[in-house]
């Protein structure tokens, strides 16, 4: 198998770059691990910004759990096979926090009450439950606890948002939501969220911003406008933003894709490197070897393989249908890049429920890799497929992130895992 | 009775189908005033779930030879009369390698004893025609089948009996009647939105509820049996053939594919339900198909499906057969006289090919019982183009957006194209039918949430603007997505592979992993109402 491609050698590849491979490759490079990250870095591009940890269990009951780490617990207790079940509840909590510290090292600082949920908005009206939110979006977190007297003024040409939608959904429980819909400045016809994400980067877009929104002010403790309030500099522009409306100022989340998530994504993207990460994003696996137990070998590249890379151990962080890391015939699930065995019912019968919005969610949702106590997706054998190989995130079995509301701590904290897992079984 | 909420009519007509819409146009234009009430929305039944194919009546010509003369003549008229309607593309019926050459050869003789033109054509020939076809051809015959509109077509009929005095309601459901002498003298309606009650004293009443017509019936204490034989259909993303494609053997399950403006139709099945509803198109059902199709056009083995629906063929006859396929496709016309009920007629079953001579039919008799002279127009008179209904067609909204090119008319369909400007004519055109307005109700009457994502971006984004239009309020919209995704879905489940399940997984994060649709009220609502 000898070719000219350029080789790189590491002692962890992390495979993947969505939320869960951009924390596991974080978490290694904390530990100093000669890390490579390959990806192609478009799912983050999905991301509300909020970051969920357990939300609803079980969810046929549709119960919503204020104390996330009570509901793990019970989660924990009813659903021993959750990927959650596994994991040491102080481990769980330092991924959390150093996930969150390397975002406000970076320019994103994030908003968490250690032990309860917040209650955010979203664009279609409702109250999501999550565990940590920007620190742009606390005051809406607070504007909601207080049913305090808060206008939410949007775009023209913004699609997919409206104040009035978000009123008129909430107007019962919160009679002192009002809205106004303002031009953004120099702006006509379709607003792309980037371009005001950009514009908004300007201190004269602002002060005519500011001078569009203050006529509708009186009385107004609270302003929610949606998240697109800089991409680059966001804690800038809010701050400024808020100072000059002299109100308390928070974001709401647009529709995906959303700059919400491209935030997360260029903070990674930008800041990883400097942490000592080799990313090749834009690559994905175009084949493997794993004959030498001890050492695997990839062909990455696009369409063609560009770099062979042998690694000592992976971290499989490639995520589900949408990231690629399953795929699905009309016949049966594959794990696409080692073809491991995936955990799921006989046909296709049994993939969805026929009401969309059944509430004991889909089957198709918990297929996934099994893995043992140190996350090693095991073989048809019952045992760890490849010795060196490690799975983390969306790709677990047993688990219903879109439901559970858990799929951000999913992602961190088994990354967490995963990357402890390898420091320990390679020592 | 004070309080009592009471309309007079000549005529009620029960279910907004191609059926009632033909009878309420036939009607309408003979000087009689008519009623008509739908359960759900027009077309909300077999109506709504065909292929959208104007037969040639090649397929009946030895199943039901009848069938096959009145759909040969009903063709020619429709492409004469209701041209904007159909796509007068042509078809092809084709046999494959392993195909029963009796019934090949039997095949041109057949149709010439129904006046059917069937011209033999080369098999290469073939094969540059519709270069999708499979090289395992073994005979081809061309057939002058066209595609319909199935909705533009309802709408259209709707919109010129409401032009010549007809009313609609829907979402208003029989609930009973109460029966004179041999005669009914009120019917009893629901609005199943609001629960409101209304009363209706007519001359006649006409049962055009198709696979409900058992049901309706049973009201009157009147005994009909239908067998409900369900159909199972897809949507390809993209038009595969340009003609309508038929197997070249006797009828059987997933036989044709029909082309659909942008998309090609495949189908269909024939399977026994108990019932009319709660019916679903079932992941073995198309399979089969796929499976079958394949083999005359090979590409559906990995083309990509956008959607699947099923409806139920009601049949009315004897039911000894196994065969579901060898009772009568043809119409039937029930004066309920024999049963003692003078003023009370069944129509159902048909073809929609067949929609109208049914209608004449059926209005011939209710002109009889009325002590009408009026003879019928429809078989001469054109049917208008409504501007209403004129958003179903693929091209337009797509070409509208770019002739106003318009920088303040979003795109909130991006799928297909469909922008704001054209989302308020669509809204226009439903007249006195906005309310309630829902987005399966814009959905129905265009093309809006039909693309790839099925829904997923251009509800929210349709919620978002009609809020700010002031169309909807309070929690409206919730209730309004839950409803359409779940509507969306009922086609989606059955499909989702490869993309069509990436696609999906996305829907699921955004509505319910960020929106949380599945634990609002709304969503209860919804599965309660599924029930």
């Amino acid at each position: 198998m000898m070719n000219n491609l350029p080789e790189i050698r590491c002692d962890l590849l992390v495979i993947g770059s969505g939320m869960t491979g951009m924390a596991a490759a974080l978490f290694a490079a904390n530990r100093g691990i000669d890390t490579v990250q390959v990806g192609l870095a478009g799912e983050l591009g999905f991301a509300s910004g909020f970051l969920d940890l357990l939300g609803v269990h079980p969810i046929e009951e549709g119960r919503l759990w204020n104390r996330p780490w009570d509901g793990i617990d019970a989660l924990a207790k009813s659903c021993p096979r959750h990927p959650y079940a596994r994991l040491d509840k102080k481990d769980m909590r330092v991924a959390l926090s150093d996930f969150i510290s390397f975002l406000t090292a970076n320019g994103l600082p994030y908003y968490a009450e250690s032990d309860r949920n917040l209650k955010m908005i979203t664009p279609a009206g409702t109250i999501k439950t999550t565990y940590a939110v920007p620190v742009s979006v606390k005051n809406g977190v607070r504007a909601i606890a207080e049913k305090g007297s808060c206008l939410i003024a949007d775009f023209h040409g913004l699609k997919g948002f409206s104040g009035r939608q978000i009123v008129e959904t909430l107007k019962k429980t919160w009679p002192k939501l009002i809205t106004k819909r303002i031009s953004f400045p120099d702006a006509t016809g379709e607003l792309l969220p980037e371009q005001v994400a950009f514009s908004i980067e300007r201190p004269d877009c602002r002060a005519q911003l500011t001078e569009a929104i203050l006529p509708y002010l009186d009385g107004v403790d609270y302003v929610g406008l949606p998240a697109v309030l800089g991409l680059y500099r966001p804690m800038m522009v809010f701050n400024d933003l808020q100072r000059r409306l002299e109100r308390l100022l928070f974001e709401i989340p647009t529709m995906p894709p959303a700059i919400s998530g491209v935030r997360l994504k260029n903070i990674f993207e930008q800041n990883l490197p400097l942490q000592g990460v080799r990313t090749h994003y834009q690559h994905k696996i175009l084949s493997v070897d794993y004959r030498d137990s001890h050492v695997f070998r990839f062909d990455v590249g696009w369409e063609q393989p560009v770099l062979t890379i042998f690694s000592k151990g992976a971290i499989l962080a490639s995520g589900r249908f949408i990231g690629g890391g399953l795929a699905a015939d009309r016949k049966q699930v594959r794990e696409a890049i080692f073809g491991l065995p995936v955990h799921q019912p006989g046909n296709r019968s049994g993939w969805h429920r026929k009401s969309f919005l059944d509430p004991k969610g889909h089957p198709i949702n918990r297929f996934g890799l099994v893995t043992d106590d140190n996350l090693r997706p095991l073989g048809n054998n019952g045992k760890p497929a490849i010795p060196n190989l490690f799975a983390a995130g969306s790709i677990l079995a047993n688990q219903d992130w879109i439901r559970q509301k858990c799929g951000a701590g999913l992602a961190i904290t088994t990354a967490y895992a995963a990357v402890k897992a390898w420091v320990r079984l390679s020592a | 009775m004070p309080g009592r909420n009471v309309i007079n009519t000549q005529v009620l007509i029960i279910g907004a189908g191609i059926t009632g819409a033909g009878l309420a146009r036939d009607l309408s234009l003979r000087g009689v005033r008519c009623l008509l009430v739908e359960q759900k929305d027009v077309n909300a039944g077999a109506s709504g779930a065909n292929h959208g194919l104007l037969h040639s009546g090649a397929r009946y010509i030895k199943s039901d030879p009848a069938s096959a003369e009145e759909c040969q003549k009903e063709n020619h008229r429709l492409k004469g009369l209701a041209s904007h309607c159909i796509d007068p593309c042509g078809g092809l019926f084709v046999a494959v390698n392993g195909d029963d050459e009796n019934y090949i050869a039997d095949f041109p003789l057949l149709c010439a004893q129904c006046g059917i033109a069937a011209h033999p054509v080369d098999l290469n020939e073939a094969r540059n025609l519709e270069p999708a076809l499979s090289d395992q051809l073994i005979a081809a015959y061309r057939v002058n089948d066209g595609a319909i509109d199935p909705f533009r077509l309802t709408l259209d009929n709707i919109a010129q009996a409401m032009e010549k005095g007809a009313r609609l309601l829907r979402f208003t459901r029989v609930t009973g009647f109460t029966l004179g002498q041999s005669k009914i003298t009120e019917t009893q309606l629901v609005n199943t939105q609001t629960g409101e009650e209304r009363h209706i004293q007519a001359e006649v009443v006409v049962s055009a509820a198709g696979a409900w017509a058992e049901q309706v019936a049973a009201l009157a204490g009147i005994p009909i049996h239908v067998i409900y034989s369900k159909g199972s259909l897809l949507v390809t993303q993209n038009r595969l053939a340009q003609r309508v494609i038929n197997r070249l053997r006797r009828p059987r399950d997933a036989d044709i594919l029909v082309p659909g403006g942008t998309v090609s139709i495949l189908g269909t099945t024939s399977v026994r339900t108990p019932t009319p509803d709660a019916i679903y198109p079932e992941i073995d059902e198309i399979d089969r198909i796929i499976e079958e199709v394949t083999l005359m056009i090979p590409a559906l083995e990995t083309t990509r499906y956008i959607r699947a629906y099923c409806g139920v063929r009601p049949l009315v006859g004897s039911d000894d057969s196994d065969d579901d396929r060898k009772v009568s496709r043809g119409y039937a016309l029930i004066d309920h006289a024999r049963d003692k009920v003078e003023n009370f007629i069944t129509i159902t079953g048909g073809k929609l090919t067949t929609y109208r001579l049914m209608a004449e039919k059926t209005a011939d008799l209710v002109c009889q019982r009325l002590g009408i002279g009026q003879p019928c127009q429809t078989g001469t008179e054109p049917l208008p183009a409504s501007a209403g209904a004129q958003w179903t067609e693929p091209g337009l909204a797509p070409r509208q957006w770019i002739k106003l090119n318009d920088r303040d008319d979003l795109l909130l369909c991006e799928c297909e194209m469909v922008s704001q400007s054209s989302v308020d004519q669509i809204i226009t055109g439903m007249g006195k039918l906005q309310t309630p307005l829902t987005l399966e109700a814009i959905g129905l009457r265009s093309r809006v949430g039909k693309g790839p994502c099925q829904g997923t971006f251009c509800s929210q984004r349709l919620s978002a603007y009609l809020y700010e239009r002031g169309l909807i309020k309070d929690d409206q919209g919730l209730v309004n997505l839950c409803r359409f995704l779940s509507e969306r879905w009922r086609g989606q489940h059955p499909l989702l592979w490869d993309i069509a399940l990436i696609q999906s997984e996305l829907q699921e994060a955004m509505h319910c992993g960020l929106f949380g649709l599945e634990l609002t009220g709304a969503s209860a609502k919804r599965s309660m109402d599924d029930e």
